[in-house]
């Protein structure tokens, strides 16, 4: 009991301190920005024109893909973000016929968001090759390629797969090659390095271009989409913060291919912070100072664990506070409890990302579909280990408490549940772990903790990263591992201990 | 007194017990006997109440038993199976006072009834803070005997309470039980599989076949004037052993 106490205390503690947010949420701007390199700057940029114009920027970075930050901006959740004229029409208008800028203005309006000018820079599937390699064979356009049947191709899984793919540029532009290997896109590169790849599909902003000093060949029958970069934003921030607004519709026009090949090879090539690369951008092209603020490691250390913690503890607190009931429930209604136990057993099969992501029609992204997805995660284990734990008490000691003429509640407290306590706990103790490991997913829909530098780590390619989320993760696992050890002493009766030693 | 009356039980199309009526005569040892699966465990069960027959009624001191009056009746009588069934998460002191703590009874008045029954049931007093897993069988079996005790019902149901021992603990067992019956004047209910062990304790023996009663009476009842060839068979089965009680 003392430690239900404990415990609810921190809860407590913890929802106090994430609800501790002075700032008027409706003067807030909320940006958005995908979890590649190149929407992570242009979201960046963003957020310091906004702040620049003195209004108060939440930025939620490295959210998952379209689908999550579409849903966020419909719901709210976020205000603007970076997006691609080709990703909205071919994947969140894929079942419309939209054939102009115009068209496609009108369709957004009906859901009342806005799209600015292009940002000057188109970001699409594109073709590349060494470049004194390309010389050499005076190779300069994709129809040129005809001429060279010999040229190994090596290209990504999805750019061989996808229907705007090779697939279709085989047959737009009559290509003969036959040497076609579908690779991983870093793999890619280095095969081009060594000789062995001719020439790799890449997207025309990639940092790697100017590093390999890549060729890109014109696309002259114009047969990939254009995928001009713009920024999709909700209506109605046009009458919450038109000065930020403004402000940040300065970008239309104003940032060229090369530019963002330059910011992303900063970035992920020299290693630059987004927060710098962005900052100097504004500095040059619209003379807007800017200071980006870095946390430093134990700051950022401190806030992914306490955000990792409340993910955690919250959505565990619940889930053992549901599964308990929930497992006495089925243990003593055995056809209906088949039934419950099916269900919870169907939660855990989904993958925790498809969990996750079920949740933003319904809770939006953030802290709170995060923890109702660990939640609905961690009932199974506590539900079936609660449930075998009572079922798996002997019927002689059961009949003997009956027998006793204690009453079936006086049975199940004194004689029942601390059989099975050993069980619960460590059905609880799974969930535990299962819910630290499940909770670095959270930073894909904007949950933070120690998923964020995971995800940036990943997308930067940089080990340092990703281990400043994946040790404190792995710790925090373990710590709570020990803690529910160390509370086994206290719950488990020293009985049941001893049986184990001596077995 | 415990009567049952016309009481049938059936697992699906296993009749366990069919149409038995039986007095239980109060202050007196009656035993139920038969080989295994003739029902008699299940008639023990019946009258603590841990199965509802289909058929029939039982009746305890006059109440006939119903899902009302259970745990009270429960409550007056003591049950005593094969492993003992103690609590593994309770010490011995705990697995003897639960009851009582439960019924609010002082500290003082539990530790003055556990004092009682270590020394009638000769169990080591220093054994009392110990686990059921850290005591042997035979101690484990005086220890279900305490806890049967605790509050002193009229009635104690033993289910092959001597079955798991290894035969010197038995023996011993046997003739301090014995002794512990006659001195509480208690109405006692035993089954066994052993008619040495019947003829050893029981005032009356029930030899049961499947799930009737084939005879009731003395041992030299059974013995001389068997209702049914049946009697003679199971008695001559376990002849030797007969004999080393010597009664007959």
């Amino acid at each position: 009991m003392k430690l239900l106490n404990i415990s609810l205390l921190i809860l407590f503690v913890l929802i106090a301190s994430s609800c501790n947010n002075p700032k008027d949420s409706k003067k807030e701007i909320k940006i958005g920005s995908k979890k590649f390199t190149e929407s992570v700057i242009i979201g960046e940029i963003v957020s310091q024109l906004a702040e620049s114009s003195g209004a108060d920027v939440k930025y939620r970075k490295e959210l998952g893909g379209t689908r999550v930050l579409w849903n966020a901006l419909l719901n709210g959740d976020i205000d603007i973000y970076p997006e691609y004229t080709g990703t909205i029409t071919q994947e969140i208008f894929s079942s419309k016929e939209i054939n102009n800028q115009r068209e496609l203005k009108e369709e957004l309006l009906e859901y009342r968001i806005g799209i600015s000018q292009p940002l000057g820079f188109n970001n699409t599937y594109a073709l590349g090759m060494k470049r004194d390699n390309a010389d050499k064979l005076g190779i300069k356009t994709i129809s040129q390629l005809r001429e060279h049947p010999e040229l190994k191709f090596g290209f990504s899984s999805e750019f061989v797969n996808r229907g705007d793919g090779w697939p279709s540029l085989k047959g737009a532009y009559r290509l003969p090659q036959k040497n076609v290997q579908g690779l991983d896109h870093d793999l890619a590169y280095r095969g081009l390095e060594s000789g062995h790849i001719d020439m790799i599909d890449l997207y025309s902003t990639d940092a790697e271009i100017p590093y390999y000093d890549l060729k890109i060949l014109e696309d002259d029958l114009k047969h990939f989409e254009d995928y001009y970069a713009v920024l999709l934003y909700r209506k109605d921030l046009e009458n919450k913060n038109p000065k930020a607004l403004k402000t940040i519709l300065k970008l239309e026009q104003n940032i060229s291919e090369q530019k963002m090949v330059q910011m992303n090879a900063s970035v992920k090539i020299d290693g630059i912070s987004e927060k710098t690369v962005a900052s100097n951008y504004l500095k040059e092209t619209h003379r807007v100072n800017t200071t980006p603020v870095h946390e430093s490691f134990l700051s950022r250390l401190y806030h992914n664990t306490l955000q990792h913690l409340f993910l955690v503890v919250i959505s565990l607190s619940a889930a053992i506070i549901v599964s308990i009931p929930l497992g006495i429930f089925a243990y003593q209604n055995q056809k209906v409890g088949h039934l419950v136990l099916g269900v919870v057993g169907i939660i855990q099969t989904l993958p925790s990302l498809v969990l996750l992501v079920f949740m933003i029609p319904f809770f939006g992204i953030g802290t709170v579909p995060a923890i109702v997805a660990l939640f609905l995660y961690s009932l199974l284990p506590i539900v079936r280990n609660t449930y075998s734990g009572l079922k798996d008490i002997p019927r002689d000691i059961r009949e003997s408490g009956e027998a006793l003429g204690l009453t079936p509640f006086a049975q199940f407290r004194l004689i029942e549940i601390p059989l099975a306590s050993r069980s619960i706990l460590s059905g609880i103790k799974t969930s535990a772990v299962i819910n630290v490991g499940t909770a670095t997913l959270g930073a894909l829909i904007g949950a933070g903790g120690y998923g964020q530098p995971i995800l940036s780590g990943i997308r930067l390619d940089n080990m340092a990263l990703i281990l400043e989320g994946a040790i404190p993760a792995a710790v925090l696992a373990l710590l709570i591992q020990g803690l529910f050890d160390l509370s086994e002493r206290v719950i488990v009766p020293k009985g049941l201990r001893l049986e184990e030693g001596k077995h | 007194m415990i009567n049952l009356l016309n009481i049938s039980k059936d697992y699906g199309e296993n009749h366990a017990v069919k149409s038995i009526d039986l007095t239980i005569e109060t202050a007196k040892t009656t035993v139920l006997i038969g080989p295994s699966g003739c029902g008699k465990s299940t008639i023990l069960r019946i009258i603590i109440g841990l199965i509802t027959p289909e058929r029939g009624e039982v009746h305890i001191e006059g109440d006939t038993l119903t899902s009302d009056n259970l745990i009270l009746l429960r409550r007056k009588m003591g049950y005593v199976i094969q492993e003992g069934g103690l609590f593994p998460n309770l010490t011995a002191q705990g697995n003897v006072s639960l009851m009582a703590s439960y019924l609010d009874w002082d500290k003082k008045r539990i530790q003055k009834r556990i004092d009682e029954l270590c020394d009638l049931t000769k169990f080591p007093k220093d054994a009392l803070t110990r686990y059921p897993i850290q005591i042997s069988g035979g101690q484990r079996q005086r220890l279900s005997l305490m806890r049967a005790l605790m509050l002193d019902p009229d009635m104690l149901l033993l289910d092959e309470p001597l079955g798991a021992l290894d035969p010197l603990i038995r023996s011993e067992l046997q003739n301090d039980l014995k002794e512990i019956f006659s001195s509480l004047c208690k109405t006692v209910v035993m089954v066994t599989h052993d008619i040495g062990e019947a003829a050893f304790f029981g005032d009356k023996i029930v030899l049961i076949k499947e799930g009737s009663i084939i005879q009731e009476g003395k041992i030299y009842d059974l013995a001389k004037k068997p209702a049914d060839p049946f009697v003679t068979t199971f008695i001559n089965a376990q002849r030797t052993h007969l004999e080393s009680v010597g009664d007959i």
